[in-house]
């Protein structure tokens, strides 16, 4: 620390508060509305959501001056043991938690609610800022690869074991933060091939292909295999001259594909419970269904679609009140902006995340310290994820997952742990200068 | 500074992808497809038609003819009705079969599952009363308010007309109308349609998914109050009205009374006839069937405007006027009764006009016709009656004969006086003269005439000259007297050569041996003509044609009784106890209202001798 007394707001990087405290304005004005009748008009009013939003802005206000307080290094030292905090919570939310709406993710204490998998994000962010910061880890080796995996994988499976696999999601968000640090990039390709096989299976598993010369009906996944083999093979045919080693490559390739058909067949039909099966095939299209399982997206964009270019203005929305959108004040809070604020209102509120993320992006890039960087990437990364999905399944391209609109939706945990997650980042940009990797 | 750096621009680059997709999505879904803000519209809110109360239908005294009484429609949203539904219970909520349920329930299915249809229509208050308070029981049915008409008296059914739901036609016609709206089907009720029918209201709730209402939408901005259709004021006595259906009862036939200071309508009874109150509410389309397929009484028939008669020897009157007027005879001009051509009746030989009217000679007007169609105006015979009748038809239709008069009611006929195109076309250009066509003098022939022009006569003999268009409303709302109907028309005979005629029509019903004694009355002098429409093989038709006083008349009146008989017998009386009921209010004379009131000429008879 420098000897010269300075106020914790030196080097705060206005933008990024500014732009925080943007979106929980927005967020708290849409709840608001989402609840607004006549008979309930007070805006402080406690035993109503949006009062006790309010409540929750506050508290994350005075959270955020707290860890501006703080020593910064203080992330750095204990990152492992908040990870084990976290991870304890989420052993116990299994064992000790509520079950709500068929989850075991909430502690309730004493009409306060906590949810351990929203806090979770955040200290296996830090968790992972710490281990890459450590001299001699280096991405592209075996062992570092592994306990990255676990480390991510842990809370990931833990959470999907309650389960909420909407919020195991989320830990993809990693893989931006890895591929930044070196690794192949391959795996960012690899992802996108598989989700590509994974809705393509899906399709071909509903059909069956009558083979020609001898008369067996073939289920569309084994034609789609005998596919995979047949080109992976015919390009390795092809190009084996080029590279004596190639094989290996086609080999792993081929064993992926394959092995992502049948696992998909297998996850869908037997981990995925019948409301996921559904979502994912109402989103693709294979059911249509708009009063049943596609109902909640088939109102999501009624309500958003109705606002039209200017929207039908604040307090006037009709399908975000009087629950046409079920879940309107959390997950579906989007609609609600749709809905009042038209075109013009939703953009707005998509350009001002994006500016956000992009921000984070650019000042992890300006910090000297790894640890500073690697946290930095993970929040912006958490926060896309998040932003993506909710808004993707709000309006369509994003199966129903229920995760909450960072700063947006109602809940206090959630606002709360997101503000923590970025204010500790605004902290550790603050004190960059004193910060060396 | 590391070589990852450069990784920055694929993240951003997938950000900014990943942002570009989502607006141009949500560009689609609220800029460019209109589907999400139509189920919007559906789903969240709901307009609630509120339907305005008819114009109410008064007499020329004040008297309230038709107004409307409250009833409900039972609507229902299938979607919402309980799959549950304890039908049995509910159908005897409503007094209705389980047969009849599971139809109008398939009919309001198959026109929306999510939208209100009625379910069953016109319940009347008091019927409303019982259902509406078990309705809560029943999610999906709700009522809806509505008005139907109801009459003081069961009276004057034809001329008002009856109100009936809007057809697929009307709706098509008209973009004011919707399913489910009413409108005016015939008479009054149709022609004054646009003042009677006010304009619709909206209001528009937001409600919730339960299909809970939950307010007013935007505090009311696009609600409307539904406007009152306008009041009109008839020009019907609406006691004189009952009292001429009652003396018309078990007759086939019409009266047409008017005021001939104003056209005013007093009275246009058109018997057989019915009761108003048939034609409103949950029976009307049945019980509509039902008249509409009776053919031998039709009483949905307007004979007073509508049956086209030969008008007979009242039309001698009329031959009598353009005579003097086109100076063929004077005052003072004789003619023999010669019989040889055309027969005659009495003992009369020689009579100027007023003799003639008197005594209605045949053989008179017949040449008082002679000489209007072939008066040597050419000297070929052909060109001069093609001549004749042309001028002959130009006075004769300025009497309102052979032209529709613009009353307003639709269905009114032009009744017929032939022209030259007409006579050419049936004998051919130049095969017909005056002998061809002679009967028209005596008001046979091809000629035609409706009660309501017969009335309209009266009114021009008792103006001496002109009349003004007969007419039911007066005044629409307080907006008082209607300029169309201010205008006189005037006939082309000067009004001098009225009083000879009038003197000779007083005649007829007050001196001894008059035709039309039966008319008579101590108090007021009555001036009317006989008229008997002759049938070839039923009785002649009852016809009677008067005003009174015979100064400043303030009635004109034409009866027609079918198959009655001589004019003086039943149609002459029925006139008079019209106009004393009109100018004195009472009748003094009950043994001849009660003789009335006993003829029942609606059993078919064969024809006698008796003719005139
Ligand atoms: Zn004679």
């Amino acid at each position: 620390m420098s000897r010269i007394k300075k106020s914790i707001f030196t080097n705060v990087d206005w933008p990024v508060v500014g732009m925080y405290l943007l979106l929980v304005l927005m967020g708290w004005l849409n709840i608001y509305a989402t609840l607004y009748n006549e008979d309930h008009t007070s805006l402080f009013d406690f035993s109503q959501r949006h009062g006790k939003q309010l409540m929750w802005i506050g508290i994350s206000i005075v959270v955020a001056l707290v860890i501006a307080l703080v020593d910064s290094r203080l992330f750095e030292t204990f990152a492992y043991v908040f990870y084990g905090i976290g991870m304890f919570f989420l052993i116990a939310v299994l064992v000790g938690g509520n079950e709500i709406k068929g989850a075991r993710s909430w502690f309730v204490i004493g009409g306060v609610s906590f949810q351990p998998s929203e806090t979770a994000k955040y200290v296996t962010a830090l968790a992972v800022a710490y281990y890459l910061s450590r001299p001699g880890v280096k991405i592209g080796n075996i062992k570092p690869k592994l306990i990255m995996f676990l480390m991510i994988a842990l809370p990931g499976i833990l959470i999907a074991l309650q389960p909420d696999p909407g919020s195991t999601l989320v830990y993809l968000a990693f893989i931006f933060v890895l591929y930044r640090e070196g690794m192949s990039g391959n795996i960012m390709i690899v992802g996108l091939v598989m989700v590509m096989l994974f809705i393509v299976t899906l399709f071909a598993k509903q059909s069956s292909v009558m083979m020609p010369f001898v008369d067996v009906e073939m289920n569309g996944k084994y034609v789609l295999i005998s596919f995979l083999v047949l080109i992976t093979g015919g390009l390795y045919l092809l190009l084996k001259n080029l590279n004596k080693n190639i094989w290996k490559a086609f080999a792993v390739g081929l064993l992926i594909m394959v092995g992502t058909v049948l696992s998909v067949d297998y996850v869908f039909d037997n981990i995925f419970k019948d409301r996921h099966r559904n979502r994912v095939n109402e989103l693709v299209g294979i059911i249509s269904d708009p009063r049943g399982t596609g109902y909640n997206q088939h109102q999501s964009k009624i309500a958003i679609g109705s606002g039209g270019f200017w929207g039908k203005g604040y307090l006037d929305g009709t399908q975000t009140k009087y629950n046409f959108v079920p879940e309107q004040s959390t997950d579906f809070i989007y609609c609600t902006v749709g809905e009042e604020w038209g075109f013009i209102g939703s953009s707005f509120v998509i350009i001002t995340f994006l500016t956000l993320i992009g921000r984070l992006i650019f000042l992890a890039e300006r910090q000297r310290s790894k640890f500073s960087r690697v946290y930095g990437y993970s929040v912006a990364s958490i926060l896309f994820v998040h932003f993506m999905i909710n808004i993707g399944m709000t309006i369509g391209l994003a199966p129903v997952i229920g995760i909450p609109l960072p700063f947006f939706s109602y809940g206090g945990t959630s606002l709360l742990s997101f503000s923590i997650l970025l204010f500790t980042f605004v902290k550790l940009d603050s004190d960059r200068k004193h910060l060396l990797s | 500074m590391d070589k990852f750096e450069n990784r920055k621009f694929v993240i951003y680059g997938i950000m900014v992808l990943i942002g570009l997709i989502f607006i141009g999505r949500l560009f689609y879904i609220q800029v460019i497809d209109d589907s999400y803000k139509l189920s919007a519209e559906n789903q969240a809110l709901v307009h609630t038609t509120l339907y305005p109360s008819r114009g109410v239908i008064y007499d020329r005294n004040g008297e309230v003819i038709v107004y409307n009484q409250a009833s409900y429609d039972l609507m229902v949203i299938p979607k919402q009705v309980d799959k549950d539904l304890d039908t049995l219970k509910f159908c005897g909520v409503l007094g209705i079969s389980k047969d009849d349920f599971i139809k109008k329930m398939e009919k309001c299915r198959r026109y929306s599952r999510y939208r209100a249809s009625a379910f069953e229509k016109q319940i009347t208050d008091e019927n409303w009363v019982s259902i509406s308070g078990k309705l809560f029981q029943y999610p999906g049915f709700f009522g809806q308010k509505r008005t139907l008409r109801k009459y003081a008296l069961p009276v004057a059914a034809q001329v008002l007309g009856f109100v009936g739901e809007a057809s697929r036609d009307n709706i098509n016609k008209d973009a004011f109308y919707r399913p489910g709206d009413y409108l005016g089907i015939s008479g009054l009720e149709t022609w004054y349609e646009k003042n009677l029918r006010g304009k619709r209201g909206v209001k528009v709730y937001k409600r919730d998914v339960h299909n809970r209402i939950m307010g007013s939408y935007r505090e009311g901005k696009l609600d409307t109050l539904p406007v009152a259709g306008e009041n009109l004021v008839s020009t019907l006595d609406l006691y004189l009205q009952e009292y001429g259906e009652k003396l018309m009862a078990n007759k086939r036939g019409s009266i047409v009374a008017i005021e001939p200071e104003s056209g005013e309508i007093l009275a246009l009874v058109s018997s057989p006839n019915y009761d108003p109150n048939m034609l409103v509410g949950r029976a009307r389309s049945k019980n509509y069937s039902a008249l509409a397929s009776n053919d031998s009484l039709n009483p949905l028939f307007n004979r007073a405007i509508n049956a086209v008669y030969r008008p007979g020897s009242i039309f001698k009157l009329v031959q009598g006027l353009i005579g003097l007027q086109t100076h063929v005879i004077n005052l003072n001009t004789r003619i023999l009764c010669k019989r040889s051509i055309i027969k005659c009746h009495g003992t009369h030989t020689n009579d100027n006009l007023f003799g003639a009217i008197q005594h209605s000679c045949n053989p008179y007007f017949r040449e008082v016709y002679r000489r209007l169609i072939q008066g040597g105006e050419f000297s070929n015979i052909y060109d001069d009656s093609r001549y004749g009748l042309g001028v002959w038809r130009d006075y004769v239709t300025s009497f309102g004969l052979g032209v529709r008069l613009p009353t307003d009611i639709s269905g009114v006929s032009k009744g017929f006086v032939p022209d030259v195109a007409f006579y050419n076309k049936w004998y051919g250009d130049g095969g017909w003269a005056f002998s061809t066509i002679y009967s028209n003098s005596i008001g046979e022939g091809e000629m035609g005439v409706t009660p309501l022009q017969m009335a309209n006569l009266a009114a021009i003999l008792g103006n001496r000259g002109y009349y003004y268009t007969p007419h039911f409303i007066k005044s629409i709302g307080d907006k008082g007297p209607r300029e169309e109907y201010l205008k006189r028309n005037y006939t082309h005979i000067d009004s001098s050569y009225f009083y000879v005629v009038i003197d000779a029509l007083a005649a007829v019903v007050n001196e001894t041996g008059g035709t039309a004694r039966r008319a008579r009355m101590d108090s007021i002098i009555i001036c009317g003509k006989t008229g008997t429409v002759q049938n070839p093989t039923t009785p002649d038709h009852s016809v009677f044609m008067a005003f009174a006083p015979k100064d400043n008349p303030k009635i004109a009146i034409a009866v027609y009784v079918e198959e009655a008989g001589f004019g003086g017998t039943w149609a002459a009386p029925i006139s008079s106890l019209m106009i004393e009921k009109y100018l004195t209010g009472e009748i003094k004379r009950p043994a001849k209202e009660q003789r009335i009131l006993d003829a029942n000429f609606l059993i078919p008879v064969k024809k006698s001798n008796e003719s005139h």
